[in-house]
């Protein structure tokens, strides 16, 4: 143990550099995917999304991420086999944060698309792999892991389809679509808050209140869910007050019916950058929070140590510079661009993904938002709502994806020989 | 820093607006035609010219909206509707500018002018021929709503019943062509023969204006129908 002796607090730093480098990486790209649908279709001005996206990113890593950062911490590697070498878990940790982040840098510099989930599991697999050994990995969850990666944008382009449908029916298809907007559309605000609520405290909550000893029954949790969708439902329906439809329409009849949506839109744009900080941060909280357990226990890998909440913490923090600092120029680029998308196909298209997200996160499964988000598009499109999509691209952009993987692996492999040599094991 | 993002690379070129434009140049030969007439009517064989040349530009940017809009409908776009049945609908909708400059080229090219007693009988049938291009445009308009209601439900029964004044505006344009012929065929003996051929063909190519426009809507209606 004299090296996590030695070297743990040199080791813990560098942990937290590299976790926020990671989740800087995030803010500056991967939340633009979150909240640029919201931008482009004229809902939020790029100032609002991101104001929204620091609060809700930070509040959604917080108080929903922990599941997720357990199983990216505990659930991929068998922590049973990596007993005898603990530091070995704490480089390979070390390495997966610097290869995920470097790689997001690259990927970003070339223009390729990039998922920062994809990237950290290939880098703890890779590591896993070829620096410890094939049996060091819990393969059925992996296996469990990629598989979401298919089911999820399934899952969020059938809940778009339906979300679209069920507004062309009740809203567009009603004789004033104006007013049955107006009527509906708090029920939508409903969902999004019941939703939301409901995953982060059956999940999401027992990582920040665990040491306090607070526990909600069932029934509990389904009342303060619904107490906080009614809540939504209420400032909704405050600002729905407040959209103004007088003014004179241009030619589009439907223009006044999308005004009213916009301000939905609101409300799915915090779902999203919820739903996001949820799962894309504890990609890069998870390996820290491992690294700490590790080395504040001094080498015992106890699976079932306790997760300290200030990891968390970092890792909100990480996305907020990110966003700060670069993140509005590509939200920025990104609204510029997704303007096909109208406040009522948007929303269609942020609730299906956003809350696959989210429950996805409260199953701990890492997935990527940008996949949904990709799945819950082509879902509005299938409802005959979108003018053009590019089939093409979506192959190409998987591939991509997948390419990620390889990538992830090989980097943090060189990364996990390079911290083997440095510290010695 | 270029960004190549799924997200953004996934939206094609949306063809509906490109086909609204068309249309309404489509529309705007048709009001120049009117002007045509009115000038070959004084003789004022200037201002007639000048007319022409408008049509033709128009005509010409027609065509090109066509051709963008065909080179940006490539086979792997997920489209809301069929995409032969767009590809189709703009070819509708181009033969219009092609029927005005025809018309307005052959009169010019033979200074043709009405008898006297025809002319208003000719300008009011005109007129409807131009009112039916204007009803194809608006139907062609809603594109974008259905586009906004997923192309269905109520939106529907308003284009629907759109098409339905088309085709009643474009039987009109037919009784007014038979009241036309007959009273050209009275009038027959005291024209030069030649003359008379082509009064008879641009009555035709004015009704068959009508009829395209009357097509452009059918072809709406069939795209819609699933």
């Amino acid at each position: 143990m004299s090296i996590l002796a030695d070297y743990g607090t040199i080791l813990l730093v560098l942990g937290c550099i590299f976790c926020v480098f990671m989740a800087w990486g995030v803010g500056a790209n991967d939340v633009a995917n979150a909240m640029g649908t919201s931008v482009g279709s004229g809902a939020l001005t790029i100032r609002q999304a991101i104001i929204i996206a620091m609060v809700f990113e930070f509040l959604g890593a917080y108080l929903a991420g922990g599941e997720v950062t357990a199983t990216v911490r505990k659930g991929i590697i068998d922590p049973a086999i990596m007993a005898g070498h603990p530091e070995l878990l704490v480089y390979g940790m070390l390495s997966a944060l610097l290869a995920a982040g470097t790689w997001l840098v690259i990927a970003s510099m070339l223009g390729w698309p990039v998922s920062t989930t994809h990237s950290i599991v290939g880098a703890i697999v890779g590591f896993a792999a070829v620096g410890i050994s094939t049996s060091a990995i819990a393969w059925g969850k992996v296996g469990t892991i990629v598989a979401s990666w298919v089911v999820s944008p399934v899952l969020a382009g059938t809940f778009s389809f339906l979300l679209f449908k069920s507004v062309q029916w009740l809203i567009f298809n009603n004789e004033h679509p104006e007013a049955a907007a107006r009527r509906f559309i708090p029920v939508y605000m409903f969902l999004v808050g019941f939703l939301i609520a409901m995953v982060t405290l059956l999940k999401g909550l027992k990582h920040v209140f665990k040491d306090s000893g607070l526990k909600l029954s069932y029934l509990e949790n389904t009342g303060i869910a619904v107490l906080i969708g009614l809540i939504a439902a209420a400032v909704g329906f405050y600002f729905l007050r407040r959209v103004n439809t007088q003014a004179p329409q241009g030619d589009n009849r439907y223009a006044n019916v999308e005004k009213v949506f916009a301000v939905l839109m609101i409300f799915t744009a915090c779902s999203m950058a919820f739903a996001h900080g949820s799962n894309d941060v504890a990609n890069a909280v998870g390996p820290l929070a491992a690294i700490v357990t590790v080395v504040s226990s001094g080498g015992a890998i106890a699976a079932k140590s306790a997760m300290p909440g200030w990891v968390l913490l970092l890792g909100g923090l990480g996305i907020v510079v990110g966003l700060a600092t670069y993140g509005y120029k590509v939200i920025a680029t990104i609204g510029r661009k997704i303007t096909e998308l109208t406040p009522s196909r948007g929303f269609a298209a942020e609730l299906g993904a956003a809350s696959t997200v989210v429950v996805a996160s409260g199953l701990g499964l890492p997935i990527s938002t940008t996949h949904t988000l990709v799945g819950a598009v082509l879902g509005v499109g299938m409802a005959r709502g979108i003018g053009a999509l590019n089939l093409g691209v979506i192959g190409s952009i998987f591939l991509s994806w997948l390419v990620t993987l390889p990538a992830g692996a090989g980097l943090a492999i060189v990364f996990f020989f390079m911290f083997k040599s440095i510290f010695g094991a | 820093m270029k960004l190549k993002n799924p997200l953004t690379e996934m939206f094609g070129r949306s063809p509906i607006k490109p086909m609204e434009e068309h249309m309404t140049v489509a529309l705007q030969t048709a009001r120049e035609l009117l002007g045509f007439y009115r000038a070959s009517v004084n003789e004022d064989w200037t201002a007639a010219e000048a007319s022409y040349n408008a049509i033709s530009k128009l005509e010409q940017q027609a065509d090109e909206l066509k051709k963008q809009i065909r080179l940006h409908l490539p086979k792997n776009l997920f489209l809301p509707v069929p995409r032969a049945d767009l590809l189709e609908l703009i070819t509708r909708q181009d033969k219009i500018p092609n029927r005005c400059k025809d018309i307005s080229g052959l009169m010019l090219g033979r200074k043709m002018v009405f008898p006297k007693q025809l002319h208003e009988p000719v300008e009011a049938y005109l007129n409807t021929a131009f009112s039916t291009v204007e009803q194809a445009h608006t139907a062609i308009a809603e594109l974008d709503q259905l586009l906004e209601t997923g192309f269905g439900g109520r939106e529907m029964d308003l284009v629907e019943s759109m098409v339905s004044e088309l085709n009643r505006l474009e039987q009109q344009t037919d009784h007014q062509q038979i009241a036309l012929r007959a009273e050209l065929f009275k009038l027959e003996p005291e024209l030069p023969p030649v003359d008379v051929i082509f009064f008879y063909r641009i009555i035709e190519e004015m009704g068959d204006l009508a009829d395209r426009a009357q097509r452009t809507g059918q072809r709406l209606l069939q795209l819609l129908a699933r």
